[in-house]
């Protein structure tokens, strides 16, 4: 069913944000499609009137009180930043 | 000196209680045999100096009558669970330097109960992997070796396993996706527990998984498993996949006596091309449940080869959402590129931080949800996901437990099945049907093979059974009696 | 039906629009955290770890988030979902922390309903809402702080936000404007946003495609992040001539995302050569999904308060107020509660029914009052005069204490003091004079010593009466009550 192609890949990698070198793609295809086809074998499975999995926990949804019971730690917040300034973080521009 | 290192959670306890020992006494053989262990590559960050201080308060806390089972216990925590101030990494270079400003539940509780931190484990990167080989922090070496020939230790918790089998830690927390705290149980001959999903808080989690990770332990006897495991359980409102069951006193279900249990052997475990003594030593097992009263009955588990794959569509698909948050604006690596912007950070940082097998999964997580696919791969695994949940819920209405061999293999080499992904993914063919389940299981150690390294057997139960689980692996362990114990070539 | 058309070449243009409205849900913390949402703190002070998508972190769902959405619904007369799902919308952007937003796709908790517009001269015209679904706010990126650097806000991440999506019936500005006006009235009056859209509270993305009519639906672009009703309708006027120039060109409509730029007038394209994209939506296995019973819906209905066009109806059938009157009390929450606080005191006071006194009651609120509050610059919430202080000043005119006339300064006092009306009328004498012997009294003199203008209107210059008119008032101060100066004069003057 798939057969995942370099652009697929490079297309792949942009949807995951993660820079594959062009010299690299190829091999990456071949490792998806090894995996991928291996999944496939679910197309054997009769499914037909099965509803998918929603939650494997037999439970409700708790819902909490609308309180204000957190923030108010903007230095917890930043601590681990790579960059932050006057309490923001910092980041490189979008490049239109 | 290494005596202390040698006594099971439940033996300290007695001599902490009668006073005989204290738990600064214990920490530091502990913190002894933590350094003499460095081989091993089990611990990627120490902590001598909070342990001694916990251990003191421990022992302020036994004087105050308030001991309770982890009280004073040496124990290491898994890089993937958040330690106030500490390292914690998930074993991953995108998350460098990272140090959280909060603590995980299941630690958290832990130190509530008096418990002790040697420092934190190494593990596959985010949990991903089944051999400890993909780390930042380089391999785990199992601390039964092959010969003179190195073996992994099993995955992702291989920190885990190498501490508490190479006597440098009385307990470990450990996670389970897949079959993290099983595999890498049987092969380092100690006993994992993962309880049913929603038992332990995955608050404070380095998430992989969401609807599959589970925190648990691993100790070198089921004793000590119950002990640790039941201090970790409990309902956590900060965690809504968190159920809100009591905790039973798991040490109490280690009663030894199983008549008129009926254990399940799923025939669609014996597996083509499984090695012959992994056969012989689940035949041993099912001799030893009906010495003990027990009733073996065969059962069905139709899905089960359907398993690993549904595993590899669901896993990636959540680990790839996920993970999107490291990204380098809020915390860990950032990568910036010369004249670059945002987008050029985000994939530089990526790239860079996360290894190949993350990548790989990543990858796979991203195209089985896209547009297009989402019915044929995502959809259709959580439909075969109920199927196989179906088959245990069906299952469990004629047994009581299941018996399984944990793995299909004993450890192997470093790079042994470094080839082929899929070669990888297959070490978990028994632990992942029940991962996917949300049910608890237990590894075993029961047995060495021809090469003198530890097999184990796997117990499931039904959901919220980890009692049952316990009473069948004191019994297995009991009728097993396994006392080996690796020849110690790392100190 | 509209009629608004855009003039093409050969024929005229049909503009077809839908509008998907982000409404700040009104609680006192997040949708899946236990921070504050309120507005204008230090930047990153109001951020939770969950928030901040620290590793290890979980969302946990707030009730109020959930009942508001409910009584949102149940406002729009629509349809109730009592089990619905929140899925993972997945893409990257600075201020989306997780690198998804928690959001609902295919079972959101409210389906169809209804927004009634209110065109003017009575007329009505029903628009479809094809359903809410609460989903988390971003939080703020500012891009011209530093010039290589964006700043980055958490504070509004994970605000909760009810997306209200219409269905693609408004066919004019004029509808898109009466459309989202209405929308916030509902939502100010039952409480559930406070529609704020200066504030970004509430911001409405349009989806704008042309036609011939009769011809199937064209190719539709989104304007996004509109932050006011009138930049919507121009944002309309514009993009929709903008696609009918492009189509008789020969050209066709790019499906694209658009920004409105407000000083320009003009709309412009938000992506250059981005692809689309792909969300990957799929639920979130952090959570369960929403569940509640008919219980819970019904206790959310009773919270509801009477809604405008229910209230509206009222004021003109039941209580005789002016179609006009009652569209513009009715409009804002503070208004009509004014008024009928101010109606209900009235009532009490003089003891005479509602309905005879609406009218006046209204007129006066919206002449007198909302005349002197405009011009303060003051909103109904900081009028220095109460429902209950206007109340009594209006009883005073209804049992002849005053008149009318001083009615109006004895307002203006209590407008600059908050001082309440008797008082002041007590303190300055106005009482009106209606005692027919004192009045009898003073037009006899104002007739003794007006001898010439007395036989100038027998004679028949019958105007002057107003000069004795305004005799007899100038001579009590203007207090006495003209009904009556009316009614004595004239007979005296004829002799």
């Amino acid at each position: 069913m798939s057969d995942i192609d370099k652009a697929t890949v490079a297309k792949i990698a942009r949807l995951a944000r993660i820079k594959i070198e062009e010299d690299k793609l190829e091999a990456l295809a071949g490792e998806l499609n090894n995996i991928l086809g291996w999944v496939e074998q679910l197309d054997e499975v009769n499914t037909d009137d099965i509803q998918p999995m929603s939650s494997v926990v037999d439970a409700k949804l708790r819902w909490r009180l609308d309180e204000v019971t957190d923030g108010d730690k903007q230095e917890s917040v930043l601590k681990n930043a790579p960059n932050a300034e006057y309490g923001f973080f910092a980041v490189p521009k979008v490049i239109e | 000196m290494t005596d202390l290192t040698k006594l099971t959670i439940a033996g300290a306890r007695d001599l902490l209680k009668k006073g005989e020992i204290t738990a600064r006494e214990l920490t530091e053989a502990h913190i002894a045999s933590v350094e003499a262990a460095d081989a091993l590559n089990a611990y990627i960050a120490k902590t001598p100096e909070l342990a001694l201080e916990q251990a003191d308060k421990a022992d302020a806390k036994i004087k105050a009558g308030e001991q309770k089972g982890m009280t004073g216990i040496p124990v290491g925590i898994k890089d993937l669970f958040a330690t106030k101030g500490v390292h914690t990494q998930a074993c991953s270079h995108i998350l460098d330097g990272f140090k959280p400003e909060y603590e995980s539940t299941v630690s958290q509780k832990l130190w509530d109960d008096g418990a002790v931190m040697l420092g934190k484990l190494n593990m596959d990167e985010f949990a991903m992997g089944s051999s400890n080989e993909t780390s930042f922090y380089g391999p785990v070496k199992n601390p039964w070796r092959r010969g003179d020939t190195d073996t992994v230790p099993g995955g992702s918790s291989g920190g885990s396993v190498a501490s508490v089998a190479g006597f440098a830690a009385m307990g470990a927390t450990a996670s389970d996706t897949g079959g993290s705290i099983r595999q890498p149980a049987s092969f380092t001959g100690t006993f994992g527990i993962k309880p049913t999903y929603g038992r332990c808080s995955r608050y404070g989690m380095v998430a992989f998984a969401s609807s599959l990770d589970q925190a648990g332990t691993i100790t070198r006897t089921v004793r000590d498993g119950a002990i640790m495991l039941e201090s970790i359980s409990g309902f956590d409102a900060k965690d809504s996949t968190s159920v809100d069951m009591a905790v039973p006193n798991f040490e109490a279900a280690l009663t030894g006596d199983i008549r008129g249990m009926k254990i399940g052997i799923p025939q669609e475990y014996h597996l083509a091309g499984m090695p012959g003594e992994i056969e012989a030593l689940w035949h041993q097992g099912i001799e030893w449940m009906k010495a003990a009263g027990a009733e073996v009955v065969d059962i069905n588990l139709p899905h089960t080869k359907y398993a690993l794959p549904t595993y590899y569509i669901v896993a990636p698909a959540e680990a790839s959402s996920n993970l999107a948050r490291y990204d380098g604006v809020r915390y860990g690596l950032r990568e910036t590129v010369n004249g670059g912007g945002l987008v050029d950070m985000y994939e530089a940082t990526r790239a860079a931080g996360f290894g190949d097998e993350v990548k790989r999964r990543i990858m796979i997580g991203t195209y089985v949800l896209s547009a297009g696919y989402y019915d044929a791969y995502y959809l259709k695994a959580q439909k075969v996901r109920q199927l196989i949940a179906n088959d245990f819920k069906r299952a469990f209405e004629k047994v009581d437990a299941i018996l399984t061999p944990t793995a299909p293999s004993a450890a192997f080499a470093p790079g042994e099945k470094s080839d082929d992904p899929i070669a990888m993914y297959l070490n978990d063919v028994f632990t992942v049907p029940a991962s996917l389940a949300g049910l608890p299981g237990s590894s075993v150690p029961v047995g060495l093979d021809a090469n003198g390294l530890p097999l184990g057997l796997q117990i499931l139960g039904k959901p919220w059974d980890e009692e049952t689980v316990f009473k069948v692996s004191g019994v297995m362990e009991e009728a097993a009696n396994f006392t080996a114990k690796p020849a110690e070539w790392w100190r | 039906m509209s009629n608004y058309r855009i003039q093409g070449a050969a024929g005229d243009w049909e503009v077809v629009l839908g509008l998907e409205v982000h409404a700040q849900v009104v609680s006192n913390a997040k949708l899946f955290s236990g921070a504050s949402t309120e507005f204008g703190a230090e930047p990153n002070a109001q951020v939770s770890l969950v928030d901040a998508a620290m590793p290890g972190m979980l969302p946990t769902i707030n009730a109020e988030c959930i009942r508001q959405a409910v009584r949102t619904g149940l406002a729009l007369g629509a349809q109730i979902n009592k089990f619905s799902v929140f899925d993972r919308k997945n893409y990257f952007y600075a201020d989306l922390p997780q690198g998804y937003q928690i959001s609902q796709f295919k079972h959101p908790i409210v389906g169809e309903g209804t927004v009634t517009l209110d065109m003017g001269d009575g007329k009505t015209k029903d628009v479809g809402v094809e359903r809410i679904h609460l989903e988390q706010d971003a939080g703020k990126s500012m891009h011209d702080q530093h010039p290589q650097l964006t700043y980055v806000d958490l504070n509004r991440s994970g605000v909760a936000l009810m997306e209200i999506v219409s269905k693609p019936d408004m066919r004019s500005p004029e509808e898109a404007g009466a459309y989202l006006t209405k929308l916030r009235t509902i939502l100010r009056y039952i409480g559930t946003c406070d529609g704020n859209m200066e504030q970004g509270s509430m911001r409405a993305d349009v989806n704008v495609s042309v036609r011939k009519p009769g011809d199937p639906l064209g190719t539709r672009c989104e304007i996004k992040n509109v932050n006011s009703i009138r930049f919507v309708r121009q944002a309309i006027e514009y993009e929709a001539q903008r696609q009918v120039d492009i189509l008789e060109e020969g050209g066709v409509i790019d499906q694209e995302t658009r920004l409105f730029d407000p000083a320009k007038g003009e709309t412009r394209s938000m992506r250059s050569k981005e692809e689309a994209h792909d969300y990957r939506y799929f639920p979130d296995p952090d959570l369960l999904p929403v569940e509640f019973d008919d219980a819970f819906i019904e206790a959310a209905r009773e919270s509801l308060p009477e809604l405008p066009d229910d209230k509206k109806a009222r004021f003109v059938e039941e209580l005789g107020v002016s179609d006009y009157n009652a569209s513009v009390l009715v409009g804002e929450k503070e208004s009509c509660d004014f008024f009928e606080e101010l109606l209900s005191a009235l009532a009490a006071k003089t003891g005479k029914p509602g309905q005879k006194l609406a009218a006046k009651a209204s007129n006066w609120v919206m002449g007198d009052l909302f005349g002197a509050l405009n011009k303060a610059s003051k909103s109904v919430s900081e009028s220095p005069v109460t429902a209950k202080q206007g109340a009594d000043l209006l009883a005073l005119v209804e049992d002849g204490t005053i008149s009318g006339r001083i009615a109006k300064d004895v307002f203006e006092i209590m407008f600059e003091t908050g001082k309440d009306a008797e008082a002041i009328v007590e303190e300055k004498g106005l009482k009106q004079v209606s005692d027919t012997g004192e009045i009898e009294k003073i037009i006899d003199e104002v007739i003794a010593a007006n001898p010439g203008q007395l036989e100038q209107y027998r004679a028949g210059k019958d105007k002057l009466i107003g000069f004795f008119v305004g005799q007899v008032m100038k001579a009590t101060g203007g207090k006495a009550n003209p009904g009556m100066v009316n009614q004595l004069l004239k007979p005296k003057l004829d002799g």
